[in-house]
């Protein structure tokens, strides 16, 4: 040692004091602890039942030799804290234990359902995007009109309808009085896109309403912000065309907060899509939480919920980090 | 600003808060809506023409008639005495939940607010942690884990509704401790119970009222999917969600079944909605200027 503070080589240092890379590693940081007290909880579930789990899981197919193959097989049989470490570990390489009504591996059954909820999500968000971006910049530029009270009026009702009753009514008018589309079922993409896109159509139309309807009060709200910027006065007191004002300035502007709306909406669609497929016997995640629920299958509810906290706090790090790179001002806070 | 300014500015009128409350009509009508499904909720038992378990067969999947305006269900149950009755049911649970999230979040809020330093940092990431489940999920899970049943709902609805609390209650206790009389109150060696009694709470009530009337709306939503998922309420009580689950094999045949609890739930939810919109405006320091520059101008 010279006593003199060692210092980093250039581009190291350069890397560690640019702030992105500073911002990008405490959000890490965050999501991981957080993510570890979720799998706290979700490991707490199973031992927080009020009697025996297997024992209730078994329910009518109990035998003393079943009940002890499936506590071996759950790893049970352990003491407390062998479980809790070896259930983190198992998690974090992608072994989620065994379904406790057929046996087979939690992480298979929840990978396969992922697909059909994903597209579900994903088809729900567009819908809600065609409807609440429209919706939204109209609504706030032309604020405290008629049209606005129509938007306004028409999303506190979307907010206001349970999903799952609004897929009901779809399914009464299209399905059963017009015959237009399926009420039930699911077809893959790959298999017959035809098919995959008539399955689709009244789950996503429900998911996409109910979203549109708050994605279009947070657009309204986001846009009348920017509306009311200095630049905007600027822009309009030069006398630029009121079309460049509106896109150029407006618009743009107020399309970074839409990212995050759309991300927190994507994450919040994941996680409510759960009625929406048991209307519509959509086979994803929420359907399999139900019917995981249903039987007592406590392996898959915990595999099923982590997996779904973990995608919810993976959406918003990513929301997050496309906002910083897209903000500076975020990142500088 | 110049003197000339100063004078010319029309001195500002303080409006009482309910005033203002009641010059939005659609506030007020959102207030009557509420009032009259306390009154049902109160002696929908009284009003039902029929018995609620009352079934015949015979008279099963009526259409809305003479005899039952909401006509029948699959087991000849008359529709409408059933949504007087679940009327009850649905806003109880709606309310004690809320109780529950209000008083947990409240508590872990403001001591989180007011106390800052370690206890705020570890009772913020357990709010954090709670957060990244989502709600419906959440409340499933701890339905799985109890068993179904009404308290096992009231219970999983105001956990899952605690950590909005708690982080609306931080927020307004931050803002609220960081002012003068707070602080001149610590100065003067004022206990943190007073303090907190005297100056904190009554500062925040108004955020949290707001809070509350909107978590109503999102709880009596949150009942609704949990019976409609066979979680919640159980038979032989009627819920509007149980009785829309109930519905799920007509839909094909009797439209009313699931068209008017449905109904019952949308009309409750959008009430509770504008209801809380309407006291956000009033309560909400930032809304109120421009309510009362609108209405002095």
């Amino acid at each position: 040692m010279t006593g003199r503070p060692r210092s980093l080589p250039a581009p190291v240092a350069a890397f560690v004091r640019n702030t992105t890379v500073r911002f990008l590693t405490r959000r890490l940081i965050y999501s991981a602890v957080v993510l570890a007290g979720v799998m706290v909880v979700v490991f707490s579930l199973v031992h927080l039942v009020p009697g025996d789990p297997i024992r209730i899981a078994l329910g009518t197919r109990y035998n003393p030799e079943a009940y002890e193959a499936l506590k071996v097989a759950s790893g049970l049989d352990k003491p407390l804290w062998r479980q809790f470490f070896a259930y983190f570990g198992n998690a974090v390489t992608g072994d989620l234990g065994v379904s406790f009504r057929n046996g087979s591996p939690v992480t298979v059954n929840l990978l396969d359902r992922l697909p059909a909820t994903a597209s579900l999500a994903g088809i729900g968000l567009v819908i809600a995007l065609l409807i609440s971006l429209p919706a939204g910049i109209w609504s706030a530029l032309h604020e405290g009109r008629f049209s606005d009270a129509i938007v306004r009026i028409s999303s506190q009702f979307g907010v206001s309808i349970p999903d799952f009753w609004m897929g009901m009514l779809l399914i009464t008018l299209f399905s059963s009085m017009l015959g237009w589309f399926p009420s039930s079922g699911y077809t893959a993409f790959t298999e017959d896109p035809v098919q995959w896109l008539r399955h689709v159509t009244l789950p996503a139309v429900t998911v996409g309403i109910v979203a549109g309807a708050i994605m279009t009060r947070y657009i309204r709200a986001a846009v009348l912000e920017v509306v009311a910027m200095g630049y905007v006065r600027t822009a309009k007191s030069k006398g630029l065309e009121p079309a460049v004002v509106t896109f150029r300035h407006i618009v743009r502007n107020s399309l970074i907060p839409v990212l995050t709306i759309a991300g927190i909406q994507l994450a919040t669609i994941l996680g409510g899509v759960i009625v929406v497929e048991v209307v519509f016997a959509w086979p994803g995640l929420g359907r399999l939480v139900f019917d995981s629920v249903a039987a007592r299958d406590y392996p898959m509810i915990q595999g099923a919920v982590l997996l779904i906290a973990a995608l919810f706090l993976l959406i918003n790090l990513i929301v997050d980090v496309l906002y910083a790179v897209v903000d500076p001002r975020i990142r500088l806070s | 600003m110049t003197t000339t300014d100063i004078e010319t500015d029309p001195p500002r009128k303080r409006v009482a808060a309910w005033r203002l409350l009641l010059s939005n009509p659609v506030t007020v009508a959102s207030v009557l809506i509420l009032l009259l499904i306390v009154v049902v909720a109160l002696v929908g038992g009284w009003l039902a023409p029929y018995g609620i378990n009352e079934t015949n067969v015979a008279n099963a999947l009526q259409p809305p008639n003479g005899r039952h305006w909401l006509g029948t269900d699959d087991l000849g149950r008359d529709i409408l005495s059933r949504i007087l009755v679940a009327t009850q049911v649905s806003l109880r649970v709606a309310v004690v939940s809320v109780a529950i999230a209000l008083a947990a979040g409240l508590l872990v809020g403001v001591v989180a607010g007011y106390l800052r330093g370690r206890i705020d940092t570890v009772l913020m990431r357990v709010v954090d942690v709670m957060f990244a489940f989502p709600v419906l999920l959440l409340a499933m899970a701890i339905v799985a884990v109890l068993g179904p049943g009404l308290t096992t709902t009231m219970l999983a609805i105001g956990v899952v509704y605690t950590p909005i609390f708690a982080r609306v209650a931080r927020a307004a206790t931050l803002s609220v401790a960081v002012e003068p009389f707070v602080q001149v109150s610590r100065t003067m060696g004022t206990g943190n119970g007073y303090i907190l009694g005297r100056h904190v709470l009554p500062n925040i009530a108004g955020t949290m009222i707001v809070q509350t009337s909107l978590s109503l709306a999102f709880a009596l939503l949150a009942e609704a999917a949990l019976s409609f998922l066979g979680l919640g309420v159980q038979p032989p009580q009627p819920s509007w969600g149980r009785m829309l689950f109930d519905a799920q094999g007509f839909l094909g045949q009797a439209w009313w079944m699931s068209v008017f609890p449905g109904a019952a739930i949308f009309v409750t939810v959008l009430a509770f909605n504008l209801a809380g919109d309407g006291l956000r405006d009033v309560l909400d320091p930032k809304q109120r200027t421009m309510l009362e520059a609108r209405r002095n101008r």
